[in-house]
């Protein structure tokens, strides 16, 4: 890395981080630096890997792709408010195309799945019929069987939650607050891994201070 | 025709979609792959018309000398900047010692790297001010937020050095992490993939209107 | 003093301290290390520090948020320089995918799936580091692809990286042959769809234009029934939830996932599910399967800071909570007095 490079990136770097201690022209300056090139950088990556790819290396092989690349040209048509109604016709598209796979995909995967692995035998190791598994196993299967289970009561807001039914809604919450805890715990983790990327860049790469 | 006809292309493809996963054959699949592949294109345009968009607002920002319009001529030259480095390279653009692989590397790489590190702040900031444990479901949240925190680093398993192999706070982030938490997120996945199924349907089916806007 | 003076004379400090130690580094000096004694004097002045926070906290004064904001940078700063080793454990979803990988035989073809950028780099590149480290190690052959635009240019970094390290040097890896970068596509989850009836048609050339009909390895794979296992790095949407809904559920793929800590929680139950064979999620999770590769990378370099860092906002939190509380009592003590 030579001299330039790691100065500029420093630059970039601490004007980003500037505005911790408070919004000023240094930070406003490299946030729309950030901005510029970040939009610079999808369109490049678009053309060369989508575009170039698709119409001309490829180009004749797949026919049917030039119906795709007229709605995409009814898309840009939004920039000019005489016909940008045109760009309804993609959207809704996009918007169906969405639905379709979605409407499946969620069903399958984070529904049927998800409950086949709850309703299970809580005494077994798998879906086995004996009276084979250990402790934890059968303590973790409980625990996951009527975690879910009242998750998903609590969830319930046609039926008040009173009674009997109330007790399972607040043993839900009871669950949900330690899934939020755990996330909350792993954000904390994930926001700090970043920092430290940060501070590794500054002290390691830049300064020189550190292996 | 401004309405019906991008209620008919939703209704359509949606239900081709929806068909292909139970008749994976032609013509559904030929449907299907069309449609992937047009997907694919629209939603790059889409992405292009984003950025065009911010170069009309940030030109006419600058042109009507709005505040800060300085700011918004910096992101003209970035964009155009890069852009024209990005296609005048060929191909091979992203390999290493390019322009554009320097870019990549010296400016962007610092740029959206520290924009989003600087959260860790912010989080410590709201943690300290924010964070009470005014009832039993807030303490809860925090006890299980520590014991996980605790947990997925090594000082964790050196604060409970006299618990036997087994039984450390690794295990029992581990054990928080697989078993009442899965729980957990496993209702709230199913609940909102109940909200998916039903909002696809209605989209679908027409009842869902509002992506194809309002008036004519 | 005014408050612009201070503000000038901090930056001019700043800037004599950086260019001291950069002027240094052209110069050759070394790096800095805290001996262990050292290590615990800097402990204990960070220890001393919080009760100082806590006692001005208690008094009814939460302290400026900008003094919290020093305080973490200097609580995730100063642990890069201690010299002080842990004991990273392993975790059963780190080991499962850890075992297969080892269990594929040398030839499989390993398609990985870069869908992060930049900012999630400190977490996800030391998996993909390690991950590509270990495929070769065991001759595996490796396809990149990305959901996201930056994906192909991290799997660049990761291949750089990779080629120079200690255990693989002598070995040449070909282009076209061993390995291969697809590049990216939009369409999100539309990609993994189409992947599972033509790669060809998703992914016409590679990410330097290469016809994919050119590229040996690739030439002879059709969908995903020619892909032996897939290992999923992914910073949020797109990303581990469409390729196991699509990927796994649909074509029937053997996947693995890497994800940010942010996403990692979400995930627990597909691998519960069965749906994934492992889960690497974060830098703990990275550090753990580095340790169970012995790929020593930065993930494990970084632990004693994510270590610092998680013990500096426990106990902020529990300095708010003790005053919180304690202002709480006092209020209610005087209520009653009155």
């Amino acid at each position: 890395m030579d001299h330039f490079s790691l100065w500029l990136a420093a630059f970039l770097t601490l004007g980003i981080i500037s505005f911790l201690y408070k919004d000023n022209p240094w930070y406003k300056l490299t946030e729309a630096i950030f901005i510029g090139i970040s939009a610079g950088y999808w369109v490049v990556t678009l053309y060369w890997d989508n575009f170039y790819g698709k119409f001309w290396v490829n180009k004749g092989e797949e026919p049917t792709l030039w119906i795709g690349a007229f709605f995409g040209f009814l898309m840009l048509l939004r920039l000019i408010p005489k016909v940008g109604w045109l760009s309804r016709w993609p959207l809704a598209f996009i918007v169906g195309a969405t639905s379709g796979l979605w409407l499946m995909n969620y069903f399958a995967s984070n529904i049927m799945v998800q409950v086949q692995a709850t309703i299970m035998p809580l005494f077994s190791t798998g879906y086995g019929t004996g009276f084979d598994a250990d402790f934890a196993t059968i303590v973790a299967n409980f625990v996951i069987f009527f975690g879910t289970l009242t998750g998903l009561v609590y969830f319930f807001f046609s039926k008040e939650h009173k009674g009997a039914f109330g007790v399972g809604a607040k043993i839900g919450i009871f669950f949900l607050m330690i899934t939020f805890g755990a996330s909350f715990g792993y954000t904390v983790m994930s926001r700090m891994s970043l920092l430290i990327g940060r501070i590794d860049f500054l002290f390691g790469d830049w300064l020189g201070m550190i292996q | 025709m401004r309405r019906e006809v991008p209620l008919f292309i939703t209704a359509i493809v949606g239900i081709s979609f929806v068909i292909q996963y139970f008749i994976p054959h032609p013509p559904f699949s030929n449907l299907s792959d069309w449609f992937s592949d047009w997907f694919s294109i629209i939603q790059a345009c889409a992405i292009v018309l984003g950025a065009l968009n911010l170069m009309k607002i940030s030109f006419l920002k600058v042109k009507d000398k709005k505040p800060d319009w300085g700011y918004a001529a910096v992101i003209i030259v970035s964009f155009l900047f890069i852009t024209i480095i990005g296609l005048s390279e060929g191909e091979g653009f992203r390999l290493p010692g390019t322009k554009f692989d320097w870019i990549y590397n010296f400016i962007f790489i610092p740029l959206s790297a520290t924009m989003f590190s600087i959260l860790a702040f912010f989080v410590a900031s709201a943690s300290y001010r924010a964070f009470r444990a005014r009832n039993f479901e807030a303490t809860l949240l925090l006890i299980a937020a520590f014991f996980v925190m605790l947990g997925r680093v090594p000082i964790g398993d050196l604060l409970v050095w006299f618990m036997p192999e087994g039984y450390q706070l690794s295990n029992l982030a581990s054990w928080v992490m697989n078993v009442p938490q899965a729980a957990g997120q496993r209702a709230i996945m199913i609940g909102i993939g109940l909200g998916v199924v039903s909002t696809s349907l209605r989209v679908i089916l027409g009842i869902e209107r509002s992506h194809i806007g309002g008036g004519e | 003093m005014s408050t612009k003076v201070k503000e000038i004379l901090a930056v001019v400090a700043i800037t004599i301290f950086c260019l001291v130690f950069y002027i240094g580094k052209i110069n050759g000096w070394e790096t800095i290390e805290f001996s262990f004694t050292v290590s615990m004097i800097v402990i204990s002045l960070l220890v001393l520090s919080l009760v100082w926070i806590l006692i001005l906290t208690i008094k009814g004064n939460l302290i400026e948020r900008r003094i919290v904001f020093l305080f973490v940078g200097i609580a995730v700063t100063l642990p890069l320089f201690m010299g002080i080793s842990q004991k990273i454990s392993s975790s059963p979803e780190v080991v499962s995918l850890y075992e297969s990988v080892d269990a594929l035989p040398a030839g499989s073809k390993v398609l990985i799936s870069f869908d992060y950028d930049p900012p999630s780099a400190p977490e996800l590149q030391p998996m993909a580091e390690a991950f590509i480290q270990l495929c070769f190690e065991k001759n595996l052959k490796v396809i990149t692809m990305g959901l996201w635009p930056q994906g192909p240019q991290q799997a660049n970094l990761a291949f750089e990286k990779v080629f120079s390290s200690e255990k693989l040097k002598g070995r040449k890896f070909e282009y076209g042959v061993d390995y291969v970068n697809l590049g990216f596509q939009t369409g999100n989850e539309f990609v993994v769809q189409r992947m599972g009836s033509s790669f060809k048609s998703m992914f016409p050339t590679d990410y330097v234009g290469n016809a994919y009909n050119d590229l040996p390895l690739v030439k002879n794979i059709k969908n995903f029934s020619n892909i032996d296992y897939c290992f999923n790095l992914s910073a949020g949407f797109p990303g581990t939830v469409e390729w196991i809904q699509i990927g796994v559920d649909r074509f029937g793929v053997l996947l693995g996932a890497g994800n940010t800590a942010v996403q990692a929680p979400q995930i627990y139950p597909y691998l519960n599910a069965g749906q994934l064979t492992g889960l690497l999620g974060g830098m703990n999770g990275a550090a753990e399967f580095e340790k169970l590769t012995e790929i020593p990378g930065k993930g494990t370099k970084f632990m004693l800071s994510q270590s610092f860092s998680h013990m500096v906002v426990i106990a902020f939190v529990l300095i708010g909570n003790v005053a919180f509380f304690m202002s709480g009592r006092k209020s209610m003590l005087e209520g009653n007095e009155e």
